[in-house]
């Protein structure tokens, strides 16, 4: 007996809906017994998890600092997935971006401007932009695969990045510590309000979300963009040009990954590291997914996405689990909610193999 | 939304919990780690002294802590939610808290904090350090005794000031016993990644070797030096247990006297800022139990030690060379601190270029 998934023949819009919210509550009851089990009350563990962080105004700017750069890669990747380019290699083109941007305020460091920023920025998503050129090439005219080729860059740009900062862009007055010099008060992206840390990495994700979706649903481009990623056949039958798609989606998946890289360093870090993200550009991967390819559903996995980085910090204050359950904690919401989305296309179908089974039967 | 209403329905309950628990009066001490708690090396060092400050002043303090925190954003973050949680007196880690640190530490101006191993101080921020290299001089010695081929290797992690200072102490200790005695150095550009740190441990091995000691956190090389029946020496915790037949010593970082002192401190209310950098006399370091090796060598490791501990002898006291063989420090001059925190040069015998 083997177990086999079949595509529904229709998809139930009830269930499209609910499937989210069935997912959180089967991961609030397997959550709830696993600290039970760890011997934590369940309820003020799931509290921690998913109300304390909301309950501040602090913890709020944080969310949104954590979940921009989620979002921002995560609405370019849904361009690229949508039609048919699979970019793997987000993290390395957000790493070029943050490396394009900082050229200014490391190297020129004296150089004072209200020009410097904005400047930073467009040099950020042209970073990005020609890094993810690189497999779009590929693909476009020698036919590679760009899954291999954007993932394999990704370590590329780790490579350089920690090459330059060890090496060419050292700050002369830190002690040999591989980091570049801080950046200077023109070349700090500002923090959007008064009341917290929330810079405007957070706008501009919510801005190309929303742009994002507008393109897909109203322009003649979203539409392309559909076709060309169902059947590509279709799309050259309208007139579209498959290798044109490469090209556009892979230079503006990598333009936002780029943009989210300069908006972070710029933002929240104020010089390049050796390591500048904890993999952003891969949990956005999992960010477009959760968020269904779907701008606005983008925003909201984000969102959630971040909250369990911070309620998994408060847990481990609050009633002391560790670093290690948190983390599982995050895998379990993560299970349910896309295996609850599968099945809402898919049903399980148990296939008797009876003839198998009298086979292995005779050979005995 | 729902997920909101959710979780909402659940609070009342949940505040009830928290309520009740919360009718204490203790200080809370707060702990950052850049590691895990359990990592055999430097984090599970701070973290056995936060046990200790538990056990010793458990009655009055209780502490937290939070681990696997990246040095970045992430450890901003980290920071203000202890700082917000009602922490009296946060020690943070590791040197690349630093900045975040003295960030959090301007909104938080009732808070107390201490940084581990840095050099930025404010009227709320302390920074503790210790003087590791004194436990280096006494494993160059060692070393010197030790070794048939007279070479040792060093795996290294960054080429900052305190790194440098321990490979110097080394040699200095080294060739104090034996003046050809030479190091070679290999950087691993990374305090944690016991992949990268066993391979740096077989080269150095391959190139001739037959004493490892590492400035990096993991056992890895330990067990290194064990497969290839050489020895070596451990680092920030007791590594015997990964080399029984292997380990001489180990520097082992014990912080929790300065950390009991300091949390005593603030709970008298006499917490005061200051950069501390005590060393084998305060027992912020201590060394590991002498073994595999001659009672002759045994006797003079711990000779050399109670020396540095009654301040008779100094490891960076010269006549000392550097590298190139320029004259640095004369006869009986000892070097000061200032010095010593910024340095940026090898002394004679070392067998590398300094990454500049």
């Amino acid at each position: 007996m083997r177990i086999e998934l079949e595509r529904r023949p229709k998809v139930s819009a009830l269930f499209s809906i609910l499937s989210p919210f069935i997912a959180f509550a089967l991961t609030i009851v397997f959550g709830g017994i696993m600290f039970a089990l760890l011997g934590k009350n369940p309820v003020a563990a799931l509290y921690s998890f998913f109300v304390e962080p909301l309950s501040e105004v602090w913890s709020l700017h944080e969310l949104a600092i954590k979940a921009a750069p989620l979002i921002l890669i995560g609405v370019g990747l849904s361009v690229c997935f949508r039609s048919n380019n699979w970019n793997i290699g987000a993290e390395g083109q957000f790493i070029m971006g943050a490396i394009a941007g900082s050229i200014l305020p490391v190297v020129f460091y004296d150089w004072q401007s209200p020009l410097m920023l904005p400047l930073m920025l467009v040099l950020g998503m042209i970073g990005g932009a020609l890094f993810a050129a690189i497999p779009a090439f590929l693909k476009a005219h020698m036919n590679t695969n760009e899954i291999l080729t954007s993932l394999m860059l990704v370590y590329v740009a780790q490579l350089f990045l920690d090459w330059l900062v060890r090496g060419p862009w050292r700050n002369p007055e830190g002690m040999n510590f591989p980091e570049t010099r801080t950046f200077g008060a023109d070349a700090i992206l500002p923090e959007m309000l008064a009341s917290g840390r929330t810079h405007w990495g957070f706008a501009f994700a919510i801005i190309a979300a929303l742009a994002v979706w507008f393109m897909m649903r109203y322009t003649l481009r979203g539409f392309e963009i559909t076709v060309l990623g169902q059947s590509e056949r279709a799309g050259r039958f309208a007139g579209f040009s498959s290798r044109k798609m490469i090209w556009f989606s892979m230079l503006f998946s990598g333009a936002l990954a780029g943009l989210a890289g300069i908006s972070e360093v710029s933002g929240a870090i104020q010089q390049l590291r050796p390591v500048i993200s904890p993999g952003y550009g891969f949990t956005a991967i999992i960010v477009a997914f959760l968020g269904r390819l779907n701008p606005l559903g983008i925003i909201a996995a984000g969102l959630v996405l971040a909250l369990t980085y911070l309620g998994g910090e408060a847990a481990q204050l609050s009633i002391g689990v560790s670093d290690k359950v948190t983390r599982v904690f995050q895998g379990l919401l993560l299970f349910f909610v896309l295996s609850c989305d599968t099945l809402i296309h898919y049903r399980i179908r148990l296939v008797r193999e009876r003839f198998a089974a009298l086979k292995t039967d005779e050979a005995h | 939304m729902k997920k909101l209403l959710l979780a909402l329905a659940t609070t009342t309950a949940v505040i009830g919990f928290a309520a009740a628990a919360g009718a204490q009066e203790k200080a809370k001490i707060c702990f950052v780690y850049v590691g895990s708690k359990t990592d055999g090396g430097w984090t599970q060092a701070h973290d056995i002294g936060r046990q200790q400050v538990e056990k010793e002043l458990g009655d009055k303090v209780e502490t937290q802590f939070l681990e696997n925190v990246p040095e970045g954003p992430d450890a901003e973050r980290a920071i203000e939610r202890l700082a917000r949680s009602g922490c009296g007196l946060i020690f943070t880690t590791s040197f690349g808290f630093m900045d975040a640190t003295v960030k959090i530490a301007q909104k938080f101006p009732d808070v107390k904090f201490e940084h581990a191993t840095g050099y930025k101080t404010a009227p709320n921020v302390a920074t503790y350090n210790s003087r590791f290299y004194e436990g280096r001089y006494i494993q160059g010695q060692i070393a010197a005794k030790m070794s048939q081929k007279g070479v040792a290797g060093y795996i290294a992690s960054f080429p900052i000031p305190e790194v440098v200072m321990g490979i110097n102490s080394f040699v200095i200790g080294a060739r104090s016993v034996n003046p050809d005695f030479k190091i070679k150095v290999v950087w691993a550009n990374t305090w944690f990644d016991p992949g990268k740190e066993a391979d740096a441990a077989k080269a150095l091995i391959d190139q001739g070797v037959d004493i490892l000691t590492q400035h990096t956190d993991t056992t890895a090389p330990m067990q290194v030096a064990a497969e290839r029946g050489i020895k070596a020496f451990g680092q920030a915790s007791d590594m015997i247990a990964a080399g029984p037949q292997t380990q001489l010593t180990a520097i082992v970082d014990t912080w929790g006297a300065y950390y009991v002192k300091r949390a005593q401190a603030f709970l008298d209310g006499k917490w005061e800022t200051t950069s501390s950098w005590d060393g084998l006399k305060d027992g912020i370091l201590t060394m590991a139990p002498y073994t595999n090796m001659p009672d002759d060598v045994k006797a003079m490791a711990e000779a050399t030690e109670a020396k540095i501990k009654s301040g008779e002898l100094k490891p960076f006291t010269g006549p000392l060379n550097k590298q190139d063989g320029a004259a640095w420090l004369k006869e009986g001059e000892s070097s000061d601190d200032a010095t010593l925190l910024g340095m940026n040069f090898y002394v004679e015998g070392v067998d590398d270029k300094l990454p500049q």
